[in-house]
């Protein structure tokens, strides 16, 4: 816990629905250490963005506990966490639609110095602006440019100043380089790399794929279902999964290449609906191994050896 | 080679978009071949032109701002472009037919799925009967793994990845010759991508279809494809078999998009990313057009266009690193 | 410093502030400035009515009754002798004021409020948006007769009564706009970056929902100088003898077939305005989207 520059405990985010309570985010816990990423991995609706958001008060938890540097973000007032901003930030998957398309991209890195108030001096402010530019590798001409005038690489470049510009020490990364290009996904992940040596920033890292994960990552936590199911370093996950569903989700990435012989597990039938979902383990309807004691009773996420958790009654029995 | 066995080829397809803002040269000498059943992955990033020329072989294009400069489509012989509305009319769906990347558009939201399927069956089989109709939908929507019993649903009702399924459907209800698929799994997760792979595999070699697949993620080629074609800024840059592609790649573009993706099974350091960015469709570079992007260029890139060069049976590339007759790669 | 992708040009580059941005593409519409210069006219006559013209707008004279134009009255005489083009001039104050005051009236509140109940919904909402309905239910003409009745005839409670009653379009518009930004992402970042309510509001919002509010607001200023016409017309607004436009072109129906010019000078007047209003909203929409410079 002393360790952890930011923790979650036992959060839970329930949406309220006419058909029933929608468990996005259900009593999950972690930790992540000053200076290290975590990866969040997970498919479409299991709740790894509602998470980030969580975690640095863009929605507010149902349940739980959020404690940045020993702090409990909960319990703090507007005017608090308002301050708190500025050591916390987030990076969005789509840098276009987190842009004011009516804002120039000077005004857009320079918002959350303005809203801070960080500068007394416009000449400091625009110093600064500029700064930042550089150190994303935007150049200065750019400065009066608006979002849809630049390409998806330097959009989400833009996206990561404005989130460099408080000087923040932790960095929510929402899918960061989903929306772009294969060519342009490499130029920005090694820009990220590098802030987080030159900057010393901790990462939450969320993204759906795999391999991007486990490049950027040095923990990964797998989600399903607003339940975490497994978490250990990155190594551990990759060799050696021990949730039927981390084996399924890395067993289905597509390869490229021709001469990795894998096997392929396909899990049948769709992600189950989140609203009021079943007692017993949440993956147990699509999983190969289920038994009767997997729909009564729902596996609590345990150590299963130093520093690797994982939730199921058959870890390490199953799919090695 | 023997001309006749292709089913489609595209020689030096040259597309145009004609904009206030100047010309966008969205495809250049384009040259692209398929033999009867089998399926040719269509590699590329945004803006490459994979899309407008699948399209110029439906003859969805819109026009104008599309003008079809020169080059010839050819479908089991007959040029496309040649072919009149009505012509094309009976060609589309029926011979040849396309999967859309984002099935929650590509259904119409009040049609029943077996409506959908109907239409598309009904409209190449004027004769058939209602209840034959009916019988032949039912048994496309039990080919792609929905029971029957969930044919009067309409298209809320099914998840992302059974609504791809439906799709599939419509698009091989009428036995094509020819599915061109864009980007069918970018929308869906993981393991959905791997199931609906899984049963285009199945489905092409049960009906033997031929299949272009656009994608961007070379995971899905190597899964799904035998051939593969490498585009750039509206051109080839290199085609041939998977193992070429795969176990020799010759293309500066093409080794540096093997370098940008991060390796699931090695541990890698740092990203080798392709420097720079794709050039603007209408102020195009000189010579080879990723000349300014790439490790290699020398002197003549800058000011000759590369001539494609058959590196080996069907491994084609355009370079001036190579030339003909060269030994492979070296 | 990290690995960067793109040099850094050492070349000094100013960037500009909003309104230098705005002003810099305002320029560039021909259209937007001819409008401008048209407002520029009418506000320099507002002005300097006294200066411009020799003749009283009040003085009657009898021998000099529905002249046509002439030399002397460029646009004519009305019934009472007294010259148009001065009345007209003298007009454009009272004609402008209550476009402007009552477009302002109606627009500011019906932004904010609509602001607030797409903003925050739930039960605010409701209560504004049914209010909201409350006034939609009333015919205009009505609603204005019946605040003025309750305020008082004068010019000032007939600017706040057709303000009033045309808050709903606003409020309507403003709502939907911000329903469909709020969700947005930018919003959101803009919150990750400790942004208050009202800065979101008025930075972010406001310029992007701006569009359908400007059209709105400058069709809407003929309509208010129209709506205080009927107002005069039925004795509740302007007192006969202050030149308005409005009440100068329903007295001028009962001349229209002996002298046309009584209602034809004025209803071009109030077209002048109406269209300086159009071209500069419209001016105005384009100058707002950076999507569309250049």
């Amino acid at each position: 816990m002393e360790n952890n520059m930011i923790e979650i405990q036992n959060l839970k985010k329930y949406f309220q629905t006419k058909k029933g309570s929608l468990r996005a985010v259900d009593d999950v816990s972690f930790g992540i250490k000053r200076g290290e990423t975590l990866g969040l991995v997970g498919e479409s609706g299991c709740g790894k963005s509602t998470i980030g958001r969580l975690l640095i008060r863009l929605i507010e938890a149902t349940d739980g506990h959020i404690f940045f540097e020993g702090e409990d973000l909960r319990k703090m007032n507007d005017a608090a966490m308002r301050k708190m901003r500025r050591k916390m930030q987030i990076v969005f998957q789509d840098p276009y639609a987190s842009l004011d398309a009516r804002k120039s991209i000077f005004q857009s890195i320079g918002e959350p110095l303005r809203v801070q108030k960080i500068f007394t001096n416009k000449s400091d402010y625009e110093k600064r602006v500029y700064e930042l530019m550089e150190i994303v590798g935007l150049a200065r001409r750019l400065s009066n440019t608006y979002p849809h005038e630049l390409d998806g690489g330097r959009r989400q470049r833009v996206g990561i100043a404005r989130a460099l510009a408080l000087n923040p020490s932790f960095i929510v990364l929402d899918e960061p380089v989903s929306a772009l290009d294969v060519s342009i996904q490499a130029q920005v992940l090694n820009l990220i790399q590098d802030l987080q040596q030159d900057f010393r920033l901790t990462y939450l890292f969320i993204s759906h794929d795999l391999g991007v994960v486990k490049h950027i990552s040095d923990n990964i936590a797998v989600m399903y279902l607003g339940k975490l199911v497994e978490k250990a370093d990155y190594t551990s996950i990759f060799r050696d999964p021990l949730h039927p569903y981390t084996q399924a989700l890395l067993s289905a990435v597509p390869v490229p290449s021709i001469d990795v012989e894998k096997k392929r597990i396909i899990i049948e039938g769709d992600v189950p609906s989140p609203i009021n979902p079943k007692p017993g383990c949440r993956f147990a309807g699509r999983c190969i191994y289920s038994q009767d004691i997997c729909i009564q009773e729902e596996p609590e996420l345990v150590e299963y050896s130093p520093d690797r958790f994982v939730a199921c009654h058959f870890a390490g029995k199953v799919g090695r | 080679m023997d001309n006749t066995k292709k089913l489609l080829e595209i020689k030096d397809l040259t597309i145009h978009y004609v904009t206030v803002d100047g010309t966008v040269r969205a495809v250049e000498n384009l040259d692209l071949s398929i033999n009867a059943g089998e399926t040719l992955g269509l590699v590329g990033e945004t803006g490459a032109g994979k899309t407008t020329s699948v399209k110029a072989v439906m003859k969805i294009l819109p026009v104008p701002p599309a003008k079809v400069i020169s080059g010839q489509i050819l479908f089991k012989g007959e040029d496309i472009l040649k072919k009149s509305k009505k012509e094309m009319r009976k060609i589309r769906g029926a011979k040849i037919s396309m999967i859309f990347q984002d099935p929650m558009t590509s259904l119409n939201p009040v049609m029943t799925v077996s409506e959908q399927i109907e239409e598309a069956i009904g409209l190449h089989n004027p004769k058939k009967s209602r209840r034959e109709i009916k019988k032949l939908s039912d048994e496309m929507l039990e080919t792609v793994g929905i029971k029957a019993e969930r044919s009067m649903d309409y298209p809320h009702q099914f998840s992302g990845g059974m609504k791809q399924r439906v799709v599939i459907a419509m698009a091989l209800a009428c036995n094509p010759e020819l599915i061109i698929a864009d980007e069918p799994t970018t929308a869906l997760d993981v393991t959905i991508q791997a199931q609906v792979l899984d049963l285009m595999k199945k489905l092409k070699d049960k009906f033997n279809t031929s299949m272009i697949m656009i994608t961007h993620d070379l995971g899905v080629v190597a899964e799904i494809c035998d051939y593969v074609a490498i585009m750039y800024s509206g051109e080839v840059v290199e085609h041939g078999t998977r193992e070429h592609i795969f176990h020799n790649a010759l293309h500066p573009y093409t080794k540096g998009l093997f370098a940008c993706i991060p390796n699931l099974y090695e541990d890698e350091k740092r990203l080798k990313p392709i420097k720079g960015l794709t050039p603007d469709p209408v102020n195009l570079p000189k010579g080879c057009k990723f000349h300014p992007r790439c490790p290699y260029a020398m002197e003549i890139c800058s000011k000759e266009s590369p001539k494609t060069a058959m590196m080996d049976e069907g491994h084609m590339v355009k370079c001036h690193l190579y030339k003909e007759g060269m030994a492979d790669g070296k | 410093m990290a690995t960067q992708s793109e040099n850094i040009e050492i070349i000094e580059v100013k960037h500009r502030t909003q309104l230098q941005e705005i002003w810099r593409r305002y320029k560039k519409n021909t259209r937007a400035v001819i409008g401008l210069i048209m407002l520029l006219i009418l506000i320099f006559s507002a002005l300097f009515a006294s200066v411009l013209t020799p003749y009283d707008p009040l003085e009657t004279n009898y021998s000099l009754r529905l002249e046509p134009p002439n030399a002397e009255h460029p646009f004519g005489t009305d019934e009472l002798g007294r010259d148009i083009l001065t009345r007209i001039l003298y007009g454009t104050r009272i004609s402008l004021t209550v476009g402007l005051i009552a477009v302002s009236i109606s627009s500011i509140t019906g932004c904010t409020l609509g602001s607030i109940a797409g903003y925050y919904g739930g039960r605010i909402d409701n209560i504004i948006m049914r209010f909201i309905d409350v006034i939609m239910a009333i015919p205009g003409i009505l609603l204005n007769i019946s605040i003025v009745a309750a305020l008082g005839t004068g010019l000032q409670n007939v600017m706040i009564a057709i303000g009033i009653s045309s808050i709903p379009g606003y409020c309507r518009i403003m709502r939907a706009s911000i329903l469909s930004l709020r969700g947005q992402e930018f919003i959101e970042a803009s919150k990750a970056a400790g942004a208050k309510d009202f800065h979101i509001i008025t930075t972010h919002i406001w310029p992007n929902a701006m569009a359908p509010i400007l059209i709105q607001a400058t069709l809407r200023i003929g309509g208010a100088i129209l709506a205080c016409a009927s107002m005069s017309f039925i004795g509740l607004g302007i007192v006969p003898p202050t030149p308005e436009w409005g009440a100068m072109l329903s007295t001028g129906r009962d001349f229209l077939r002996d002298a046309p010019h009584l209602t034809a000078f004025p209803g071009m007047a109030i077209m002048f305005s109406v269209l300086a209003m159009n071209l500069m909203g419209d001016g105005l929409r384009d100058a707002l989207d950076p999507k569309l410079k250049d």
